[in-house]
């Protein structure tokens, strides 16, 4: 029997049609516009201004807190603008904006590929390292990896657990990492392993991704304490607590970390992003990201800087947009809509999934008929036409807390299967956004 | 520049739909219609077309013309109550019992609560006994075009007499007498295993009724076997069959989680039972499936789904 | 069979009777002592429970008003001062006459003046919309026109006009119970005096971007140039955040600003001919 969580899940046509599309280089442009916002938490204060000259790697945003994090320049050449830009979304966030000249790194970077042997440092240098590199999640949440790394002193963290599993639909950028980049993934493991105070670390991987299974296999023979878990494929594995449950069978209990069970969970890519931090001195300036689509005539996977424009990508992947047509950041459980092209990539933008009308058009909503598909398939074990139905009746919120609508991680399992078509999720996160405001201001 | 489509997360759906999901509730009680078909010939199919015809006619002039909304027979609901109600006439009743059945169910029993998913309970259930205790004698006739049956098995016992043995191959592939849908036991499970494999029902509610039908008979059959007829020929007689995969099953009517519909499923074998056992009606089930309907609410606000980190007790 | 009845009618009655006692000492025992006023100005309520006054319910204002001890901050803006009026001489008290209200929706951000740029796919709920993203337009700030407001509202006088998908109040109709202020998550809806006659001039804009971001995107909207400040003979328009907003307790009513508006984005409403402009008149 293969691994994977006990509670719930789908099984999603998995599209992973960009999977042999091997990682390319994507040339910069003649401009880049970088996010100060990057990171959960308070966005970065710009410690440039126009008319600087900047080089690739130099610090161009500090963190404006303790829950922030750096941001670097993704190109070199002068500071055109600091101000407020639309994001993806349209809502205005403070960008730099770099006019590029030539590609002139900063000193110390090591740009060779070659593997490069982990330097000897304590604990807190490899942190400190980490946190100058501007390293966050790439797993879709953005967290601050340092912040990650430094759990607080009676939590004693057990096992790393690196996400191989990149349960969404379309997207790639994971596996192709895995598949060419085994050995850099794994010395971040190493790394991020050390920095913990941890000897044991799995990594889990889908059975939908042999070819990565087999190279990151290949590539742990050489480590110590590195075990590679394949698991059944079944979405969201990817959420931090159901892989916990479906590698170790521990289950983080409502309102607790992960670290409350002893685990400690990072994405491929951002370990990838720890081992160039620790061993390169290269500073997170790009990503890879997937272009990917049933409609396009071709599939990708690019290596972006950041600060790229949306727009950009898409006419280097040749793809015209038409009229209703949907383009996602992430993939299509969980991907945010794009409503600005012109909008850049952040740092944890993994893919951009283009979906047609047909694919993607929701259908008219009509009576629920209790067929109880939806609590079959919550991964959380809740009932989501039971909170739908609660925060739809208006001012039930006591009610959505006794039935926990807080846990919700918002993975779209519910309103996925509901024959009814009716929009679960829509009702729920908000009923969530409201139940945690109370509970917040409780707190105080 | 483009207009891009915007929405909120999922942006993709399963390919499950109301319709489509009742259209395999259709495909799979094909195999039960074409046994009766086959068996009972013309007035069977009358039956069926009278039945359907009258339960979507009825949803649609009430839809449209009392509650002046949208109709919503193309979602096939009323199709798949019709068919099942038919299934639960005897085969040769008058057609005007059909259209009483079909007004009934769906009329009071769907459409007063509020249409599809607010009934509380199974609307052709409902109207079947709602017809056996209004039309007794029709509704217990269940003489055949070959005459060649007068009471079925249970009734039999019923009545007093010794439980006729016919051979249980005979029973399984296909029988006359009782309610059209009972005639073969094979049918009804083939489309058990086309819902299954469709994944439109799961296996629990069945598996809870003809569990405890089994368990409890058994118990009492080797307690006294003369008294008590053994688990083989309760599974296999009467409409448990059709009752279990068809009727407890139905969506609106039953339980959300699999603590609540294992309790369902229970609750309705044991009543069954008690019902053949001890009551003066000779079949209990679709008794025992009306009154588990009545307790769905109760076992919904009460059973809850295992929370993810919830510690087990 | 004539002892059948009356044994049946006989127990009937002994069992009546029994249950009557009993009920009329339980009545007594738990009575509840209640100020009678408490009824008395429920009556006088409109009953429509609609919360517009700031309690849960008419019986809640009830409670409340007749314990306060005076009618300072009891206003029920459904029934208005007549109301008001009944409610205090009911507890012998003197009224302070509040002026009426109406719900003003500032957006005029219909289809012709601000393009649709993108297409919503969502529920059909402005929270949903508006925690998603800034809205179907360039605009971030005016109304979705989805219809939260129109599902809050009790009495029916709030709608989506059919031809601009912009939130339109029916003056007759609302009783400015406040009830779409709040259900409204772009803040677009505000109470304003009646004004005379229901006359009103005011501000059809609440976007706060910089005059050229809000040119770019709606030909009505409000570009925070000032020039209605300066006209004013009042003093009653302020511009904030690059939108102006006129103080309703300060406007005469002159008109004005509305003239000196180079985007139309003042308007003035129920005016006499010729200068008469109504929302929906203004796009033929």
């Amino acid at each position: 029997m293969k691994k994977t969580f006990k509670i719930g899940g789908i099984h999603p046509d998995d599209s992973k049609i960009s999977s042999n599309a091997a990682v390319e280089q994507m040339p910069v442009g003649a401009e880049v516009c970088i996010s100060m916002a990057q990171h959960l938490g308070a966005p970065a204060t710009p410690v440039v201004s126009v008319g600087d000259k900047v080089k690739v790697g130099q610090v161009i945003g500090e963190p404006a807190g303790f829950i922030s994090g750096f941001v670097h320049a993704s190109a070199s050449g002068t500071v055109k603008a600091v101000e407020p830009r639309p994001d993806i979304l349209g809502n205005p966030v403070p960008h730099v904006v770099i006019t590029v000249e030539g590609d002139e790194w900063e000193e110390g970077i090591v740009l060779a590929n070659d593997p490069v042997p982990v330097p000897e440092l304590s604990r807190e240098e490899i942190i400190d390292r980490i946190r100058r590199a501007g390293v966050v999640g790439l797993g879709g949440a953005s967290f601050p990896t340092h912040v990650k790394l430094n759990p607080p002193k009676e939590k004693k963290a057990e096992v790393l657990i690196l996400n191989g599993t990149e349960c969404e639909p379309f997207i790639t950028s994971d596996d192709r990492l895995m598949r060419e980049r085994p050995t850099g993934i794994l010395t971040g493991a190493a790394i991020i392993m050390k920095a913990l105070g941890v000897d044991l670390c799995y990594v889990g991987i889908e059975e939908n991704k042999p070819e990565a299974i087999a190279s990151m296999t290949e590539a742990a023979k050489n480590c110590s304490g590195i075990v590679i878990v394949k698991l059944a494929k079944k979405y969201p594995q990817g959420g931090e607590k159901q892989l916990i449950d479906a590698i170790t069978g521990r289950q983080v209990p409502s309102g607790a970390l992960p670290i409350d069970v002893g685990a400690v969970v990072q994405n491929v890519a951002t370990a990838y992003a720890v081992y160039e931090a620790v061993c390169k001195n290269k500073p997170l300036i790009s990503n890879i990201v997937t272009i990917s689509g049933h409609s396009l005539a071709s599939q990708h996977n690019y290596e972006v800087r950041i600060g790229t424009p949306v727009s950009s990508i898409l006419e280097y992947a040749g793809v015209t947009l038409g009229d209703n047509v949907k383009v996602l950041s992430g993939g299509p459980m969980m991907g945010r809509c794009v409503s600005n092209p012109g909008a850049t990539t952040v740092k944890a933008n993994g893919a951009f999934t283009i979906l047609t009308e047909s694919e993607t058009k929701r259908g008219v909503e009509s009576a629920c008929i209790r067929c109880a598909k939806c609590a079959a398939a919550c991964p959380m074990g809740l009932e989501p036409w039971l909170l739908s139905r609660l925060f739809r009746a208006g001012d039930r919120n006591d009610e959505l807390e006794k039935e926990r609508v807080f846990d919700c991680i918002e993975c779209g399992c519910c309103q996925f299967t509901c024959p009814a078509n009716i929009p679960l999720l829509d009702s729920i996160r908000l009923g969530k956004a409201d139940v945690m405001k109370i509970i917040r201001s409780r707190a105080k | 520049m483009s207009k891009l489509l915007i929405s909120p997360s999922p942006h993709v759906h399963s390919v499950h739909s109301t319709r489509s999901l009742m259209r395999d509730v259709l495909i799979a009680l094909c195999p039960a219609v074409i046994v009766s078909i086959l068996l009972y010939g013309l007035p069977f199919v009358l039956i069926l077309a009278v039945s359907i015809g009258a339960s979507v006619l009825t949803e649609y002039l009430i839809e449209r013309y009392i509650l002046g909304r949208e109709s919503t027979v193309s979602d096939f609901s009323a199709a798949v109550t019709g068919c099942l109600l038919a299934l639960n006439l005897p085969p040769c009743a008058p057609w005007w019992i059909a259209v009483v059945g079909s007004v009934f169910a769906i009329g009071v029993v769907k459409m007063t609560f509020g249409g599809l998913g607010q009934n509380i309970f199974n609307p052709a259930i409902a109207a079947r006994v709602f017809l056996l205790v209004s039309f007794p004698v029709i509704m217990t006739d269940w003489a055949v075009p070959d005459a060649f049956s007068g009471a079925t098995p249970l009734g039999a016992i019923a009545e007093g007499g010794a439980a006729p043995v016919p051979g249980f191959k005979e029973l399984f592939l296909y029988k006359v007498g009782g309610s059209a849908g009972e005639a073969s036991a094979l049918a009804l499970l083939a489309g058990f295993v086309y819902l299954l494999v469709r994944r439109v029902i799961t296996v629990t509610i069945p598996v809870a009724v003809l569990g405890t039908v089994a368990v409890f008979s058994g118990i009492l059959h080797i307690v006294n076997p003369e008294l008590y007829t053994g688990p083989l020929f309760n599974l296999f007689n009467g409409g448990l069959l059709l009752g279990a995969i068809f009727m407890a099953t139905d969506y609106v009517t039953s339980p959300m989680t699999v603590k609540g519909q294992i309790i369902f499923g229970a609750g309705i074998g044991l009543i069954t039972m008690l019902i053949r056992y001890f009551g003066a009606y000779p079949e209990g089930v679709s008794f025992a499936i009306l009154i588990m309907n009545c307790t769905v609410p109760l076992i919904n606000k009460y059973c809850k789904p295992r929370r993810f980190g919830e510690v087990r007790k | 069979m004539l002892k059948t009845i009356l044994l049946t009618a006989v127990c009937l009655l002994v069992l009546g009777l029994f249950f009557a006692v009993v009920l009329y000492y339980v009545a007594r025992k738990f009575k509840v002592e209640e100020d009678p006023r408490i009824d008395t100005v429920e009556s006088i309520m409109p009953g429509a429970n609609c919360g517009g006054c700031g309690f849960a319910g008419c019986r809640s204002f009830a409670e409340n008003v007749v314990k306060a001890p005076d009618m300072k901050g009891f206003f029920c803006p459904v029934g208005g001062n007549a109301t008001m009026e009944k409610v205090a001489a009911a507890l012998g008290r003197a009224v302070e006459a509040g002026t009426p209200k109406v719900a003003v929706v500032r957006c005029n951000g219909g289809c012709d003046n601000r393009a649709r740029t993108n297409v919503y796919d969502g529920s059909s709920s402005c929270r949903v919309s508006a925690s998603l993203y800034g809205g179907d337009t360039d605009c971030r700030y005016g109304c979705l026109g989805l219809g939260d407001c129109v599902s809050a509202c009790k009495f029916d006088a709030i709608h989506i006009d059919p031809q601009t998908h912009i939130a339109r109040v029916d003056d007759e109709k609302c009783t400015s119970c406040g009830a779409c202020v709040k259900a409204c998550p772009k803040g677009v809806i505000e109470l304003r005096d009646k004004g005379f006659k229901n006359r009103r001039v005011y501000v059809s804009c609440v976007n706060r971007d910089k005059g050229a971001l809000t040119r770019k995107a709606c030909s009505v909207g409000c570009i925070g140039c000032g020039k209605c400040t300066k006209v004013c003979p009042f003093e009653a328009i302020t511009v904030k955040d690059n939108v102006a907003y006129i103080d309703y307790t300060k406007c005469k009513l002159c008109r004005k600003c509305y003239d000196a508006c180079p985007t139309k984005a003042i308007q003035a409403v129920n005016f006499p001919k010729p200068v008469i402009i109504k929302q929906d008149e203004e796009n033929v």
